[in-house]
């Protein structure tokens, strides 16, 4: 089992023939991804990667009977994109795309209000599933098939943190990365949420950054409802206020955000936080072992 | 994005924002010169800079006559004023908003901020103008009022009502603080802003609602579609190593320290200074050479470290997803042969095409000291600057 996305998910790539976007179809087919199909305006009819186009989402998901979508559309394009992908009734849209205007995205998380359609990301590195589907960008080699789940606001650390469970012999059930922006689809609640219910997920690893107050809101959640372990990194301790680290949600404002805040509610609630980057592995598994955890989720 | 204050009236008033008249000086003679088309009898002498706490810090003066307008506007211009926001070097004074002074009978705060939670644009105000809104967060929460903006309706003239109402605008203005709201909200949205903060919003004896200040910043990100907008940027405001990135599409900022960072995505980058803190050392900069960065862009972001006289060592941190580690490498070496390295160099390479990324690095011939792990590569970049 695993969360969001499995071996049976079929995706459509949106705005398929960009540079950005085959390289990395052509990386997911590669991992064994069902891509089933892709989408480019006026490219329709044609073929990429052994992949057919499609000139609509719609048109797409009708030949195909995909479920999911991954948006590669440059930012000016990419609301319409998510939108269209939201019409489509597609079960999962996930948007790589960096840089959205976030007016765009204001009118984008309203139009989704009601709908169907989960959406990951903006600004995010995709969904894995180790071993069944990979989607976004994600090096898929760095993944073993496992029993943690991963959810992070950072592309990067994300794939830090799973090269060291790995590295460590544990492996992943799903990792799923949310996105650094401000407004963004899936948060880290929705995620936790679904790693609780997920059989497969023994414990999980949360990602998180400086800005707002997405951290300590899980972490209240995670106290009153999770019922499994989660550990803790927040990026940003040594950043100054005021500046907006990259991600444009990164960004102590009002001295609200600061790493030093979100790492004591979460301690408070009962998530040991990693105290460098390079100890998320070794933390969570210190406390696998302090729950009895540690055999069952080696996985070599 | 930033702008001044007289760019951010200027902005307002096309969308009929009420604001005092005024007209930027850059010289006292046209300091001068302003204050006599004014024609007013009071006018103000204000500092622009790009940070918050002017009137403290001795940048905001009230003439009486043209004199006193050019004593005040000898002693701001070219000065540096040290506010809470400007850091302990201080900004120098290179534009003066010489503005018509007005009779304020009470001051009020007015912003539109995005809430995350929310996902929507929030108007907030308040009864205590001229402190800080984070001030009366802090003290009185109770009289600060909120009205959610449903962005498929737009700010609708209840809930401006119902906010002008809630701070006590004298019930004869509330039509014109309505139409104030109204515009301000248009403006933010036409222009994709992030901020606009008005405060102090006044009432005057004459009975008018206008802005007294403005802070307007704008999306990053949509400033692709703002023309106009980036018009007013004032790189004097910036750092020139910040500039010079932005070119390149880099996300670079400056900081004290003397270890030059190179990384990719932005949690990655902010964790590697952390971790950077946690060995002993002090990051020079954060830099953030973004997903789709070309080996041209690796290297200027390379060249813009090596600017800073500051560095005295560099530590590159690569984790490739959508960045492919032999693209970083070939940047690397293309800016070691152009700019000449001095410094010691730490890399840590992992990712997408890595192994190709390390025989670039290893065929380079260059004195490059790989790095296992990020904590690795800290804890040997903070040593050999030691």
């Amino acid at each position: 089992m695993s969360v969001f996305i499995n071996k049976d998910t079929k995706v459509i790539v949106q705005g398929i023939t960009g540079s950005t976007a085959l390289f990395h179809t052509k990386q997911m087919l590669e991992y064994g991804t069902k891509i089933v199909g892709g989408t480019s305006p006026g490219k329709g009819g044609t073929e990429v990667e052994g992949v057919p186009v499609f000139n609509t989402v719609k048109e797409a998901v009708d030949a195909t009977g995909a479920n999911a979508s991954v948006i590669y559309v440059p930012a000016p394009f990419a609301a319409d994109a998510i939108v269209e992908a939201v019409d489509a009734e597609l079960d999962l849209a996930i948007c790589i795309t960096e840089h959205i205007p976030v007016l765009d995205m204001v009118k984008v998380k309203r139009y989704m209000e009601g709908k169907k359609t989960r959406l990951v990301g903006p600004n995010c590195p995709g969904v894995i599933t180790p071993e069944e589907c990979k989607i976004g960008i994600m090096p898929g080699y760095i993944h073993t098939k496992g029993h943690v789940g991963v959810v992070s606001r950072s592309g990067t650390l994300t794939y830090e943190a799973v090269h060291q469970l790995t590295q460590a012999g544990i492996g992943q059930s799903t990792a799923v990365g949310i996105g650094g922006d401000p407004v963004n689809g899936t948060n880290f609640i929705d995620v936790l949420k679904a790693f609780n219910e997920d059989p497969e997920t023994y414990a999980v690893i949360m990602i998180g950054e400086i800005g707002g107050t997405a951290e300590e809101e899980a972490a209240e959640w995670v106290k009153a409802n999770m019922t499994k372990p989660v550990v803790g990194f927040i990026g940003g301790r040594t950043a100054p206020p005021g500046k907006r680290m990259g991600h444009a949600g990164a960004i102590i404002s009002g001295g609200k955000g600061t790493a030093d805040e979100k790492i004591r509610v979460m301690n408070e609630c009962g998530i040991q936080v990693a105290e460098t980057p390079s100890v998320m592995g070794e933390t969570l598994i210190k406390v696998l072992k302090e729950q009895d955890l540690y055999d069952k989720c080696k996985t070599h | 994005m930033n702008v001044h204050e007289y760019q951010g009236k200027e902005i307002l008033r096309k969308y009929g924002v009420k604001v005092p008249s005024g007209k930027v000086a850059f010289t006292v003679d046209e300091a001068v010169e302003a204050a006599q088309e004014l024609g007013s009898s009071v006018v103000v002498v204000k500092a622009q800079i790009h940070a918050g706490g002017r009137g403290k810090a001795g940048g905001v003066k009230v003439a009486k006559n043209l004199e006193e307008v050019r004593t005040y506007a000898t002693e701001i211009l070219g000065k540096t004023l040290i506010t809470h926001q400007t850091g302990p070097e201080g900004k120098e004074v290179k534009r003066l908003l010489i503005e018509e002074g007005c009779d304020i009978k009470k001051e009020y705060y007015i912003g539109l901020v995005l809430d995350r939670a929310t996902s929507r644009v929030v108007l907030m105000a308040s009864e205590e103008g001229g402190t800080e809104i984070e001030e009366v967060a802090e003290a009185t929460p109770e009289k600060i009022f909120k009205e959610e903006i449903d962005p498929v309706l737009g700010l609708m003239p209840y809930q401006a009502r119902r906010i002008a109402f809630n701070i006590n605008i004298p019930k004869e203005l509330v039509n014109q603080a309505v139409k104030f709201m109204m515009g301000l909200y248009t403006a933010y949205i036409e222009k994709d802003c992030s901020i606009a903060e008005i405060n102090p919003l006044v009432v005057t004896g004459d009975g008018q609602v206008m802005a007294l200040d403005a802070k307007l910043n704008f999306d990053a990100n949509a400033l692709y579609r703002q023309k106009d907008i980036l018009e007013y940027r004032d790189l004097e405001e910036e750092d020139p190593k910040e500039i010079e990135a932005s070119k390149y599409d880099l996300s670079y900022i400056s900081l004290d320290g003397n270890i030059g960072c190179m990384v990719n995505g932005a949690g990655l980058a902010m964790a590697t200074m952390d971790i950077v803190k946690h060995y002993g050392g002090d990051p020079a900069n954060f830099l953030d050479v973004g997903g789709g960065a070309t080996a041209e862009k690796v290297t200027e972001a390379f060249k813009i470290i090596l600017s800073d006289p500051n560095v005295k060592g560099i530590f590159v941190n690569i984790f490739g997803g959508i960045m492919k580690c032999d693209v970083i490498a070939t940047g690397v070496v293309e800016a070691a042969k152009q700019v000449g390295l001095e410094v010691p160099l730490v890399v840590r390479l992992e990712g997408t095409n890595v192994d190709l990324g390390k025989q670039i690095l290893n065929e380079s011939g260059l004195n490059i000291i790989a790095a296992e792990s990020m904590a690795d590569g800290a804890e040997k970049i903070v040593s050999l600057v030691k």
